[in-house]
């Protein structure tokens, strides 16, 4: 099957409901093929979307002086098509889709917030981003916005009386927590609707973690960008960073060498190794089994080290440039890394033998925290989250970028979707990448590490795709003839992970929901912005 | 005899002392020995006693919608903690502390603690409070009657439910094998994981509030009030580690005190404590935490065996 094969069949669908596609193009965003509707036409190109099975991947808006845009990613089969439209600039107004794909509720707000355009439709009205840092009528992404803010008479109040979902009857109890939460972890708030100890409902609030990143990338050189992209969570920072570079890359036209390639790749499958481990620790310890916490913490801790002495960072930060790779992999570190993976296959055999087969662990893990297929589905869960739950979408292999087109890797997928099949893709995950980096050791190409960006020399566009730990990472830069980026959006796969942590604690018991939160463990910060 | 009296109600009174300091030093060696199996170093076996003298240095932080409950409830839980440690034989069978109480009264006391902490739970009024009382009450109230049963056993082989005449009737029993002793041991074990919050029940190092039993419900103390709290909860466990030891394996307790012997009757129980203690910690590096809802099967176990001990007294040993 080639590839965008069933577009034609989508865009017949569009022509039968008569929806006129205004500019259809494969090159004005590579590889994603982009289709400009009418505004009036987005919740119905979105519901035949839907109703296709496709999954939709992301909703961010580009706006300046003149024009105001929405995008909306949508996947198939590998495929990326961005539909987009344009909107009104002095009064922009789009439509809701979130009574199809239902995972864009808060991304709907985030734009609303964020950029000022309306919404109108089956729309929550509450705020996301904007706590009650600014009011109502001020939007930070639009042009005429200062960076630094307006100034503010008085210190933010606190986001106290945020609207959140009542639920009535007899012996329902709210339970808030966070947040500020008792481990050293990020902001955010939960508000649980329990009986007894059973969990009726769960509602998030984010949106501690706003950091402006949107605004603060705009004017920034490529290296700039990429660095920025490097902190939205740090957990992540080779990933994202590997995605705005790719959408700078695309857009200006510039191919990185193939080695800096595979050393992104080899950097990227390192940061999962170290995240996969530490919630694979994490998780045993919230249900109170603390031996593979310390062995996967030191584990870690260890492979962590390891990469600061190769790569200059325990977590290789600012290792990813835009046009190649800053690090370089001599003969010395090439039999270090040998060495690291053999180590630590060894130990994790002897770990993950106890994890697996560890009746009272099974006994927690087992059925706990289930996320139908259907849902995951439906909330465009990628990552280990959609994988656990029958989802086999995986970018490596979907539609492998490099250097996965020329070192394919193994993905997986179960169909349990709880807490324990989350934790088994994320132990297999850990065999494949390992495997994968021993191959792709052997065959490092030799020509050079980083080519330098082409100039724009007009304005342009360009969009990055990449498997990051938690799933698929989207970039979406805009850079001015000047070189300098006019608009960038990171889309987390966390976007996605919330609402699905949402349904995941559905039915279960309050006291399950710290594992079940770990299980996913999606950013606050990627998510937040 | 005079000195017989003096040497009797000495002991008494440096029991708890050397409770006060043993308890959180048994804690100590249980983390330590815990950390040691995980491939840690962990903490010093004295961290316990640093602990409690550094919150009791802290000015206590009571939040403004706290009742004068909130503020005794401490002192109540101490005192009838450290009462129900007292009347349990430590090194002596027939001291005053421990000829005057009885199993009944031990576990009224120690039911009088809860109540006080429960109600402090909820007090304050933060959703964690409420939930760790109610699942408290949850575990309580199955712990209970599988506790009362256990000692029951006991009692009706030794004909009375003063403990310091059980343990002398078993002193003069000797070795005797009785399967109601060990179905009434087996049922004590399970109830004091349960009531000292030990994992499987509940997990005494963590810190997701959601998960917490006996710890949600200190959540709002501070300072010297949580020093209490704390100091209470490491001698509830010293308690029942004293009431397994000296229960079902008395050997080594002085019958008369003299100071040499209470020394000798010390360091033996110590042993048998530090050897408990050890156990402990094998079977939570080795245990997940059960799911909540698994608590009450947990100790309708061990009401089960207890009764099965008091079945086979009446059925098999009642000639004995």
């Amino acid at each position: 099957m080639n590839r965008f094969d069933w577009l034609s069949e989508y865009l017949a669908q569009l022509q039968d409901e008569l929806i006129v596609v205004r500019r259809g193009s494969a090159r004005y965003l590579p590889p994603a093929h982009m289709l400009e509707i009418d505004a009036e036409d987005w919740t119905r190109a979105h519901e035949l979307a839907a109703a296709n099975g496709y999954r939709w991947a992301g909703l961010w808006a580009d706006r300046d002086d003149e024009s105001a845009r929405v995008l909306s990613l949508l996947e198939n089969a590998g495929d990326y098509l961005v539909l987009l439209a344009e909107l009104d600039a002095g009064n922009p107004a789009i439509a809701s889709i979130s009574a199809h794909y239902p995972a864009a509720d808060r991304p709907q707000r985030h734009l609303r917030d964020q950029h000022g355009i309306a919404l109108s439709g089956e729309a929550d009205s509450r705020r996301w981003v904007r706590h009650r840092a600014w009011p109502a009528d001020q939007h930070p992404l639009t042009p005429d916005f200062p960076a630094g803010g307006f100034p503010e008479p008085s210190p933010t109040p606190a986001d106290s009386d945020y609207p959140f979902q009542p639920i009535a009857g007899n012996a329902v109890y709210q339970i808030p927590v966070g947040p500020v939460h008792a481990g050293i972890i990020e902001p955010g708030h939960f508000r649980f609707h329990a009986v007894g100890e059973e969990i009726l409902k769960l509602e998030q609030r984010l949106g501690y973690v706003h950091k402006g990143v949107e605004k603060i990338a705009v004017g920034r050189d490529a290296v700039g960008l990429a660095r920025l992209a490097g902190r939205l969570s740090g957990d992540t920072t080779v990933a994202h960073a590997w995605a705005a570079c790719q959408a700078l890359e695309r857009a200006t036209g510039t191919r990185p060498p193939r080695r800096a390639q595979q050393l992104r790749g080899l950097l990227c499958e390192r940061e999962r190794v170290a995240n996969h481990l530490g919630d694979i620790g994490a998780i045993c310890n919230d249900v109170g089994f603390a031996f593979p916490q310390y062995q996967c913490s030191r584990l870690r801790e260890l492979w962590q080290r390891h990469s600061d002495k190769l790569f200059g960072h325990r977590l290789m930060m600012d290792c990813v440039v835009p046009g190649g790779v800053a690090v370089d992999l001599d003969d010395t570190g090439i039999t270090t890394l040998r060495h690291d993976h053999a180590c630590i296959r060894d130990e994790i055999d002897i770990l993950f033998d106890v994890i697996e087969d560890h009746p009272s662990l099974e006994d927690r893990l087992l059925t706990t925290g289930r996320l139908s297929a259907a849902s995951a589905r439906e909330l465009g869960c990628t990552g280990h989250v959609g994988k656990a739950s029958g989802q086999a979408f995986d970018l490596r292999a979907a539609n492998p970028y490099a250097p996965y087109a020329s070192h394919p890797i193994t993905t997986r997928v179960l169909d349990d979707g709880d807490v324990m099949a989350r934790v088994q893709i994320r132990m297999r995950e850990i065999h494949d990448s390992l495997d994968w980096m021993d191959a792709l050791i052997d065959h490092l190409a030799g020509d050079g590490l980083r080519a330098s960006l082409n100039e724009p020399g007009e304005a342009r566009i360009g969009i990055g795709f990449v498997e990051g730990w938690r799933g698929e990472i989207v970039s979406y830069v805009r850079l001015d003839a000047a070189g300098r980026v006019a608009r960038f959006f990171a889309r987390d796969p966390s976007w996605h992970h919330w609402p699905a942590l949402e349904r995941i604690v559905m039915n279960n018991i309050v006291p399950d929901f710290p594992v079940c939160n770990k299980s996913v463990n999606a950013s606050y910060s990627g998510h937040d912005l | 005899m005079n000195e017989q009296v003096t040497g009797y109600w000495l002991a008494t009174l440096l029991q708890p002392l050397v409770l006060l300091l043993a308890a959180p030093l048994l804690v100590g060696w249980i983390k330590r020995i815990k950390s040691r199996l995980q491939n840690r170093r962990g903490p010093a076996v004295m961290q316990p006693l640093r602990d409690l003298r550094k919150l009791f240095a802290k000015q206590p932080v009571v939040a403004k919608t706290a009742s004068p409950l909130f503020r005794a409830a401490p002192y109540v839980v101490f005192a009838s903690t450290l009462l129900a440690v007292t009347s349990v034989p430590l090194w002596s069978i027939w001291l005053p502390s421990t000829t005057v109480a009885d199993v009944i009264v031990l576990v009224g006391l120690l039911g009088l603690g809860r109540f006080f902490l429960a109600l402090a739970g909820m007090d304050v009024g933060t959703a964690f409070g409420g939930m760790g009382s109610s699942r408290e009450m949850l575990v309580s109230a199955l712990a209970e009657p599988a506790m009362l049963m256990a000692v029951f056993t006991l009692a009706m082989s030794a004909h009375s439910t003063n403990l310091s005449s059980i343990v002398a009737f078993n002193l003069d029993a000797g070795v005797v094998l009785r399967p109601s002793y060990l179905f009434a041991l087996l049922g004590l074990i399970l109830v004091a994981i349960a009531e000292t919050g030990r994992i499987p029940v509940d997990n005494p190092a963590t810190h997701l509030e959601l998960t917490m039993i006996h710890e949600a419900m200190i959540l709002e103390y501070s300072g010297r009030h949580l020093a209490l709290m704390e100091w209470a909860a490491q001698l509830k466990l010293a308690l029942y580690g004293l009431l397994i030891a000296n229960l079902f394996f008395p050997w080594g307790l002085a019958e008369r005190f003299t100071p040499l012997e209470g020394l000798g009757a010390l360091a033996l129980v110590g042993g048998k404590l530090l050897l408990l203690g050890a156990l402990l910690a094998v079977a939570e590096t080795t245990l997940a935490k059960m799911r909540l809802f698994r608590a009450p099967q947990f100790l309708n176990l061990a009401f089960l065996l207890t009764l099965l001990g008091l079945l086979s007294n009446v059925i098999l040993e009642s000639g004995l």
